[in-house]
């Protein structure tokens, strides 16, 4: 692997107008060198998909993110729909198909319930690792590797501007030491959320902001 | 001389609108029907018509040639080539096994060869008109052995080109029947036109003017009719057609060749352009009615007088040749691995003789080929046959097809009319064009109808199949097919034309799906009320389409302006079914429109004021309940 990762966001939310979360995590890596952002509902409101421009895009980066709220228990449709169309037979699997091979893949998910929720005492009684397997399942398949969850747990309690922030920051951080191949990466894989010990994960670098 | 005009116009109209009308609901068709009116008109019944009718039959002949135009015209080249294999191995091997049978049987009755190879080749020929009108009014066309009936008349109609140019070389000088080659050289015929030709002057003849039809009727008539069409005037349209026909008529009568092949090859030729609809339900009406009269002259000129003087000898003709034919049509439709019922059917459509029999017959006497008593006589066995045929199809229906019953159940291919396409496009202008692009890049296949000889010009080079004819006109409609397309999409640019075609179709194509290209609101709630099944309203989804791009440049999430257009769209459509229900009334319209334009303002907005957004809820609240 280069010494710099080029990191690609697929952001897939169909009313990011109304989620403060998500545009004050988009907004903290927005403008940052090597990292595209690829807002889907924007690009595709009649979810017409440009397949071969997709898959261009994915073959340019190195590290793929799948940044969205999680919706009973999976993706926004539109970035089902984009899995079911870009990530083609011959292309992302089978026979030929090892345009991802090598790859990184990491999903960024804002829920609205808390972290205990997702436990067997709690009402989602899956873990969120439990339920982000098929997201896992898939970058197997495509030869990527899938690196443990960002996870911004309970937004519905998320009033406060100064927690958001928080996230915000922690997100930029992330998102930076990827780009900057800053990451422990054996450490990282022992973790459960990628955010749960930045400073653990993440080696002191020269800087971690573009 | 008028009052007899009248009259005689009065006793052969009478006749028909009297049979025909019994003979169908007797289950004998309108064909025996004319016929059997013919008959009791005739000298032989009332004695309505006397020697005139050798005349009327002279003049309604021109309904043959008509008919002939038009099946010509139903005959792209495409069509005809894909029924190649029936055309040419049924109808081919029909003649030529039929020819043979016939000519032996006649040498061995003692008759010179020429003269048997000239009855062998007329006798088998069977009536088109007769065929085609009994198999459509049974609804058998469409079958299997409609089909093989269908393709070997079509063989016929194209074979007699060469029956006829062959024929003058069969003519046998009375001194010379030895029959020499220098007989046939020497043997010189006065032609129609008064002229001195020899048999190959003649054949030359033959080929120049059809070659003159093909040509002009691929260069000279298109833009000859684009001329007429853009006067606008229908009936000088209708007169244009009908001087085509009758001008083809003329031209060929003068070479000594049968019009009705000369219509027919026009047809074929205009078939692929534009004009065809138009040409289509202009002669149709004129067709059917000299149809009929021919019908009722032929019925009216079967000379009982000669067949009482030799009745036995007559009745064995008819039967005998109506035996050979069936045989000979079962035995190659089982050669053809058609089913043995369709296969009966197929015999039985046949079994009559040729209109064209009566012209190739008298040509052949004109030529010397046969003696004039002869050609009496065969004539006669001619017009019984006629008679045969309606007779052997009642047979076929209340006999052979029930012990099929079981066995075959109804599962008959439909090939033949597939030459008419599921889907007209009336009006292809800015709006029809698009609706039609749209479907011939997904394979439909389209009939496209428009009335401006210039758009139609334009669109030709583009390579665009276009017809030209106005689509208020039902005949025409059904000319393009309504009867058999599934849907008629109305794109036309005129609020009252919108209106009228989609009235009109409703009430004679009731199967038909209509969309319909609404001018506006007021023009749409119209169409509501008409029934129409889809409606457009011409600038809606453009406009629509303008606002989405103006919410996403305010900045309006691209996702969030799209689904309100859709909201708003259905929303709008919903009142406008809504009003359009309400009708009549202005100020009931009025208040109505305003109340759903603020129940849809606060549908839109109601939106934005969940500012927080809730896990448990679905993330739209604002789509109203489906």
């Amino acid at each position: 692997m280069s010494s710099h990762n080029s990191i690609l966001v697929l952001f897939a939310h169909p009313v990011l107008e109304k989620s403060r979360i998500n545009r004050s995590l988009l907004h903290s890596i927005h403008g940052l060198d090597a990292v595209t952002i690829h807002d889907l509902y924007e690009v595709y409101p009649d979810f017409h998909i440009n397949v071969k421009r997709e898959q261009e895009l994915l073959v340019s980066h190195d590290i793929i993110v799948f940044q969205h709220p999680f919706y009973w228990y999976s993706s926004p449709a539109l970035l089902k729909e984009w899995q079911d169309l870009v990530l083609e037979h011959g292309f992302a699997y089978g026979q030929e198909g090892v345009a991802l091979q090598g790859r990184k893949l990491l999903s960024a998910i804002t829920t609205g319930g808390s972290e205990p929720s997702y436990s067997r005492s709690g009402y989602n009684y899956f873990s969120l690792r439990e339920l982000l397997t098929p997201f896992q399942q898939t970058a197997q398949l495509c030869g990527m590797e899938y690196l443990p969850p960002f996870v911004v747990h309970g937004t519905h309690q998320l009033r406060e501007t100064q927690q958001i922030q928080q996230h915000a920051q922690d997100y930029q951080r992330a998102i930076v030491a990827l780009r900057d191949n800053l990451i422990h990466w054996e450490k990282l894989q022992t973790c459960q959320y990628f955010n749960q010990a930045l400073d653990q994960v993440i080696q002191p670098g020269v800087s971690h902001h573009g | 001389m008028d009052s007899d005009f009248f009259g005689q116009a009065f006793v052969y109209l009478i006749a028909a609108v009297l049979s025909v009308p019994i003979a169908k609901r007797l289950g004998l068709g309108s064909v025996l029907g004319y016929l059997i009116a013919g008959v009791i008109i005739g000298p032989f019944g009332l004695k309505l018509v006397g020697q005139e009718g050798a005349d009327v039959m002279h003049f309604a002949e021109f309904g043959v040639v008509m008919m002939l135009f038009l099946v010509g015209l139903e005959l792209q080249p495409d069509l005809l080539w894909r029924l190649r294999i029936p055309i040419v191995g049924l109808g081919g091997f029909h003649l030529l096994v039929t020819t043979s049978i016939v000519m032996a049987i006649g040498v061995l009755a003692g008759l010179s060869w020429k003269m048997a190879l000239a009855i062998g080749l007329i006798l088998p020929l069977s009536s088109t008109a007769i065929g085609v009108q009994t198999l459509n009014e049974r609804g058998l066309m469409k079958t299997a052995g409609g089909q093989a009936a269908f393709s070997v008349l079509l063989f016929q109609a194209i074979a007699v080109i060469p029956i006829l140019a062959f024929l003058p070389l069969l003519a046998t000088d009375s001194s010379l029947s030895a029959a020499l080659p220098s007989a046939i050289l020497v043997s010189t015929e006065p032609a129609s036109s008064g002229a001195t030709l020899t048999g190959w002057q003649q054949t030359l003849m033959v080929i120049g003017t059809v070659g003159g039809i093909i040509l002009a009727g691929k260069f000279l008539m298109r833009p000859i009719f684009r001329f007429i069409a853009a006067t606008r005037l229908p009936e000088i349209f209708t007169a244009t057609a009908l001087l085509l026909v009758v001008g083809i008529t003329l031209a060929t009568q003068a070479a000594g060749l049968s019009p009705a092949l000369g219509t027919f090859l026009a047809g074929v030729v205009l078939a692929e352009s534009e004009y065809r609809h138009e040409l289509m339900s202009n002669i149709e009406p004129f067709q059917g009615l000299l149809l009929g009269l021919f019908f009722i002259s032929v019925g009216a000129s079967i000379d009982f007088n000669l067949i009482m003087q030799q009745p036995l000898l007559i009745l064995a003709l008819v039967l005998g040749m109506a035996v050979i034919k069936s045989v000979v049509l079962v035995g190659l439709g089982q050669f053809f691995k058609l089913e043995l019922l369709q296969g009966i059917l197929f015999a039985f459509a046949l079994v009559q003789g040729d209109e064209f029999a009566f012209v190739l017959f008298s040509f052949a006497t004109q030529s010397h080929v046969l003696p004039a008593v002869t050609s009496g006589s065969l004539v006669a066995v001619v017009a019984l046959s006629m008679m045969l045929s309606p007779l052997f199809m009642i047979a076929y229906e209340k006999f052979v097809q029930p012990r099929f019953a079981q066995r075959s159940p109804e599962r008959e291919a439909d090939e033949i009319d597939s030459n008419e396409n599921a889907v007209i496009i009336a009006g292809f202008g800015r709006f029809g064009q698009i609706v039609g692009r749209l479907l011939m890049a997904n394979g439909c296949s389209i009939t496209v109808l428009d009335h401006s000889p210039d758009q139609i010009e334009l669109l030709r080079r583009y390579g665009w199949k276009v017809f030209y004819g106005d689509a208020s006109r039902i005949d025409l409609l059904h000319a393009a097919g309504a009867e058999q397309a599934k849907l008629l999409v109305v794109a036309i640019d005129e609020r009252e034309k919108i209106l009228q075609i989609v009235k009109q179709s409703r009430k004679h194509f009731p199967h038909l799906k209509i969309m319909a290209r609404a001018i506006d609101r007021r023009h749409a709630y119209e169409l509501i009320r008409r029934d129409v099944d889809i409606i457009q309203r011409e600038t809606f989804g453009s406009a629509l389409n303008m606002g989405v791009e103006a919410l996403k440049l305010l900045g309006v999430r691209a996702y969030k302006a799209h689904r309100a257009a859709l909201i708003f769209k259905q929303h709008d459509e919903e009142a406008m079914y809504d009003i359009a229900a309400s009708e009549g009334d202005e100020a009931v319209v009025i208040a109505r429109s305003r109340q759903l334009a603020e129940d849809l303002e606060q549908i839109l907005q109601s939106d934005d004021r969940e500012l927080i957004h809730d896990f448990d809820r679905a993330w739209d609240t604002s789509a109203p309940d489906r």
